[in-house]
């Protein structure tokens, strides 16, 4: 009975052999495309255990670095203030994946963009673990810094949007309340799941970035966009215009009435504008009609697909399907919904001589050792103005008059803004809801440095009561003044 | 040589006085040591890699094991001293990896459990407690079968034990047996068995004692058909009967891989006994005859088979491969060296503790560990094999056998299903799997494994051997010997 028994010896060795010769083919032969399958979420998981890029403002302060951890992930993500640069710098959790820049420039900050790879190559031979590129913003800590302070000491919901109006660098992204993505990047799972489930839970949803995920009616600052299209029409500043308290909407029993239901104190467009009348820009967008709105809205960046580069919530003036609905949008109403990175794109691009400009984050990308992969240079959004210099000009006139109009705090003699302000119905029942209350200008008027767009939700701390002008425009002051009068 | 000698094993005695075998228990404890020196060292890596810190777990982990062990080791010496040395050091060594890799997913699993706001109670504990009382029925059958060939007498007693229990889950209700699909368990309130594991070894034992008393039968009374020789329906009749139930009661209870490691088994103590390759042929004949009829009755069959031809194409498919395909995932990124203990992702194979824990084993050691694993179930089966060689009776031989490739038969059968090898049945490893069914059977398949090859090394027990008379003319003085010590082991 030996020789069988040796027989099935031998076929047990042949089995195993078997076994070890598969298994060398899936770990030699075809381990790199089992490694780098999508779906292998392992690839992944080390990522988080590389060097990640830094996010640095023009002057080179980090905002999001990499802090050596004696765990098993080796850095661990932090941010310097991070609740007031987590609408630019988002997040970068192991248990939640990541958002905003952290996910937008994810290549070049794990190091994986192309751009990258002969660094990647050199870190091989020498050894060196690979590193992230770096990512260097647009941002100006000042404005930035401006801005969130008084949004957070008023305890306003909202955002706040600044850009260099020739160039479309962003100079500030506000969004409050804020949260800390620290805690997101913490390496602790308790710590991580208990700010994710807060935060989420949130009714007043922290985590939004509402200057560029979040679209709002814009109330009067859309009248920029009909003066717009209308002085573009052939239109002037001095064209007489009705001043009646109200007009009934064509084709319906319904009234749009001026704000507190007075008549207009001024007969001209320019008036109009500067005391904010509705009736006006009403009769005004019923003339131009859909075609010539959309068109000037088109060039000032509406419905465009924008990413900064994390992708911005599309804004739209609605199907426009009727004069009555033409009639309503004209004040920023209806279907008229902007996000506030749009809204400072009228000022910015009125501030431009009518060329709207590509808004950008990101200045320029780095590799580890500091030196430049990438510079982002300015270019035109759509290529066609807006309006003509000249149109440009007479609109800034008519900003220039509106502002002088507006009460609230924060100006100052020495710096001379162009704005409009704006005070947008919402909800289910607008009479009783309070409004949104915004804030869109440029400042100095006649060398434009910065274009700002304020929006506070629901009227910020004075309810119903409140308007653009009580509000909102205190903050868009501070963020002017934060960067051309040093506070 | 002026005496023919009765006995040819007695031949090397019969110039020196007999000696005793060397009983090799030192050899033993020395690869015992080596073995929990290797535990411990992966206890650490893997405490330093998950933890960054080592916990009092190790220190309750390893001395559980290392008292296990000892209990083990002594047992052996007391009852089967001349047991082969290397058979238990090898299962201390799996035992102990997969005491380590299920500590090691449990930390990883435990962790998730917290992200996600759950309770995680550690599976570890429960394989440790399983580890002892498997220890216990260990030692319990090396000292309640001291001879392996009283087995012999309960020969039909063990197959329908057998049979009963391979087909209870089958005819119970699913509430009462069924587990992730597969009807192999019996849910009792407070534990859960799968008796197909214990039923493996009855009917291993069944086919042994069978086999031997109709071996004559099998090889002489039979018709020629075709130039084959075919033994009598009638000496058939129960191997057949045991056969087909073992594979009707598995397509019902759906558990391919236990079907598969049965037949495989049967066939090859079929082909010792007769040592005909025709009962091989035939076989794996009816083999893929029985495949073709399941392939096509059976949609889960169809799914593993499409599984196995390309897990990565049935990813999403419910049911489809992306069990192994994260398996394989795994092993791919192990790559040769392996990531290291404790800093590799096994945890998200789905049944990383108890299928796939090979899988875990390829991606934290790599294709090195992977080899390394599969090498010790060599050396634990070959060294099976030789006592089944050297052990004098044919039952022992043919049982010995039969132990010896089932071990081999249940690595192939899962380490090939979780690398695509083979379509993916879902067994367990020995000694490695979290499962206490599982855990104790193979405990007892080693106690019979030492028990036989104890008898193989045992010194014969024969007539005191005739010292060889010379001439009483030129006989001269001698040193009478004294009878050599039998050692604690009583000779039987």
């Amino acid at each position: 009975m030996n020789t069988p028994l040796r027989k099935v010896g031998v076929a047990m060795l042949v089995m195993v052999v078997l076994l070890m010769a598969n298994a060398t083919y899936i770990q030699v032969v075809k381990a790199d495309d089992y490694r780098t399958d999508s779906r292998n979420v392992r690839v992944l998981y080390d990522e988080y255990s590389r060097q990640r890029g830094l996010i640095v403002t023009p002057d080179g302060a980090a905002l999001a670095k990499v802090d050596p951890s004696n765990d098993k992930y080796k850095f661990i993500r932090t941010y310097a203030d991070g609740p007031m640069y987590a609408p630019v710098t988002g997040y970068y959790s192991i248990n939640y994946g990541s958002g905003g820049l952290e996910r937008s420039e994810d290549d070049v900050l794990n190091g994986s963009d192309p751009r990258l790879f002969v660094r990647r190559l050199s870190d091989m031979v020498t050894g060196r673990d690979p590193r992230g590129g770096n990512v260097r913003l647009t941002i100006n800590p000042a404005v930035q810094k401006a801005a969130y302070d008084l949004m957070t000491r008023k305890g306003y919901t909202g955002a706040v949007v600044a850009m260099e109006p020739k160039t479309g660098r962003i100079l500030a992204m506000v969004s409050t309340p804020s949260f800390d993505p620290n805690k997101l990047a913490s390496h602790t799972t308790k710590e991580q799941v208990a700010a994710w489930s807060q935060w989420r839970d949130d009714p007043k949803k922290p985590m939004l970035n509402r200057a560029i995920s979040e679209t709002y009616p814009p109330g009067s600052t859309a009248k920029l966009l009909v003066t717009a299209a209308a002085l573009e029409d052939g239109k002037t500043a001095d064209m007489p215009v009705n001043t009646a308290p109200n007009v009934k909407l064509p084709g319906t029993q319904t009234t749009l009435e001026n704000y507190g239901g007075a008549a207009c104190k001024g007969s001209t467009l320019k008036e109009a504008l500067r005391y904010s009348c509705n009736v006006p820009f009403a009769e005004i967008a019923g003339e131009l009609g859909k075609d010539k709105l959309n068109a000037t809205a088109k060039n000032f960046g509406v419905g465009e697909d924008l990413t900064v580069p994390m992708r911005v919530a599309g804004s739209s003036l609605g199907p426009l399907e009727s004069k009555a609905a033409l009639y309503q949008s004209a004040i920023g109403q209806r279907d008229v919904r902007l996000t506030p990175l749009q809204d400072c794109l009228l000022s910015a691009t009125i501030a431009n001589n009518g060329m709207a400009m590509k808004p950008q984050l990101v200045q320029s990308l780095l590799a580890p050792n500091l030196s430049t992969i990438e510079d982002y240079t300015p270019i035109e959004l759509t290529g066609d103005a807006a309006m003509s210099s000249a149109n440009a000009a007479i609109l800034r006139d008519m900003m220039l008059a509106s502002e002088e109009n507006t009460k609230g705090a924060g100006k100052r003699g020495d710096i001379q803004i162009a704005s409009k302000t704006g005070t947008a119905e919402h909800g289910n029942d607008p009479k009783n809801t309070p409004p949104h209350a915004w804030y869109t200008g440029f400042a100095p008027a006649m060398d434009p440095k910065i274009a700002v767009s304020v929006i506070v939700e629901s009227g910020g701390n004075r309810g119903l009561e409140a308007t653009g002008g009580t509000v909102a425009a205190e903050i868009g002051r501070a963020a002017v003044n934060a960067m051309l009068g040093g506070g | 040589m002026s005496t023919p000698l009765a006995d040819p094993a007695s031949a090397q005695f019969a110039t020196n006085p007999p000696r005793e075998l060397p009983k090799r228990r030192g050899t033993e404890l020395v690869l015992l040591a080596f073995a929990t020196f290797i535990v411990t060292v992966a206890l650490v890596l893997v405490e330093a890699n998950q933890e960054q810190e080592l916990t009092s777990s190790i220190i309750w982990l390893g001395l559980s094991y290392l008292a296990v062990l000892t209990a083990a080791h002594l047992a052996v010496r007391r009852w089967a001293p001349y047991a082969d040395p290397v058979i238990l050091p090898c299962v201390a060594l799996l035992n102990g990896l997969g005491l380590v890799m299920i500590h090691r997913i449990d930390l990883a699993l435990a962790e998730r459990a917290i992200q996600q706001g759950r309770e995680y109670t550690p599976d570890v504990t429960k394989q440790v407690l399983f580890t002892a009382i498997s220890l216990v029925l260990f030692v319990v059958v090396l000292v309640v079968i001291s001879d392996h060939r009283t087995l012999t007498r309960y020969g039909y007693t063990c197959g329908l034990v057998g049979i009963v229990a391979l087909a209870l889950p089958a005819v119970l209700p699913s509430s009462l047996s069924e587990v992730n699909g597969a009807k192999v368990w019996i849910k009792l309130p407070f534990f859960s068995i799968q008796p197909g594991e214990f039923a493996k070894i009855l009917l291993m034992i069944f086919f042994a004692s069978f086999l031997v008393t109709k071996r004559d039968l099998f090889m002489v009374a039979g018709k020629r058909i075709v130039g084959v020789e075919l033994p009598r329906a009638r000496d058939l009749g129960p191997i057949l009967i045991a056969a087909a139930a073992c594979l009707g009661v598995l397509v019902f209870e759906k558990d391919l891989g236990t079907s598969l490691l049965f037949f495989g088994v049967t066939l090859v103590m079929l082909y010792v006994a007769t040592e005909r390759v025709i009962w091989v042929v035939l076989g794996v004949g009816f083999f893929a005859a029985g495949a073709i009829i399941a392939y096509n009755l059976f949609t889960h069959v169809q799914q593993r088979v499409r599984n196995w031809i390309d897990p990565l194409a049935t990813y999403d498919d419910p049911g489809g491969g992306y069990q192994v395909a994260q398996g394989l995932f795994g092993l791919g990124t192990g790559g040769v060296g392996g990531t290291g203990l404790g800093a590799g992702r096994p945890d998200m194979v789905p049944e990383a503790k108890t299928d796939f824990i090979t899988t875990a084993i390829g991606e934290e050691l790599g294709l090195i560990g992977l080899t390394a694993m599969l090498m010790l179930y060599l050396i634990l089966a070959m060294r099976g094999m030789r006592s089944a060689l050297a052990v004098r009776d044919t039952f022992g031989k043919l049982l010995g056998g039969g132990l010896s490739f089932a071990l081999v038969m249940q690595i192939f059968v899962v380490v090939g299903g979780v690398t695509n090898l083979i379509p993916n049945t879902g067994i367990t490893a020995p000694f490695l799997s979290r499962g206490g069914s599982s855990l104790l059977a193979n405990y007892i398949l080693v106690a019979l494994l030492l028990r036989i090859s104890d008898a193989a090394r045992k010194p014969a027990v024969r007539p005191k051997p005739q010292q060889p008379q010379a001439p009483l003319a030129e006989a001269h003085t001698v040193m009478v010997q004294r009878p050599p010590a039998t050692g604690e082991g009583s000779p039987s």
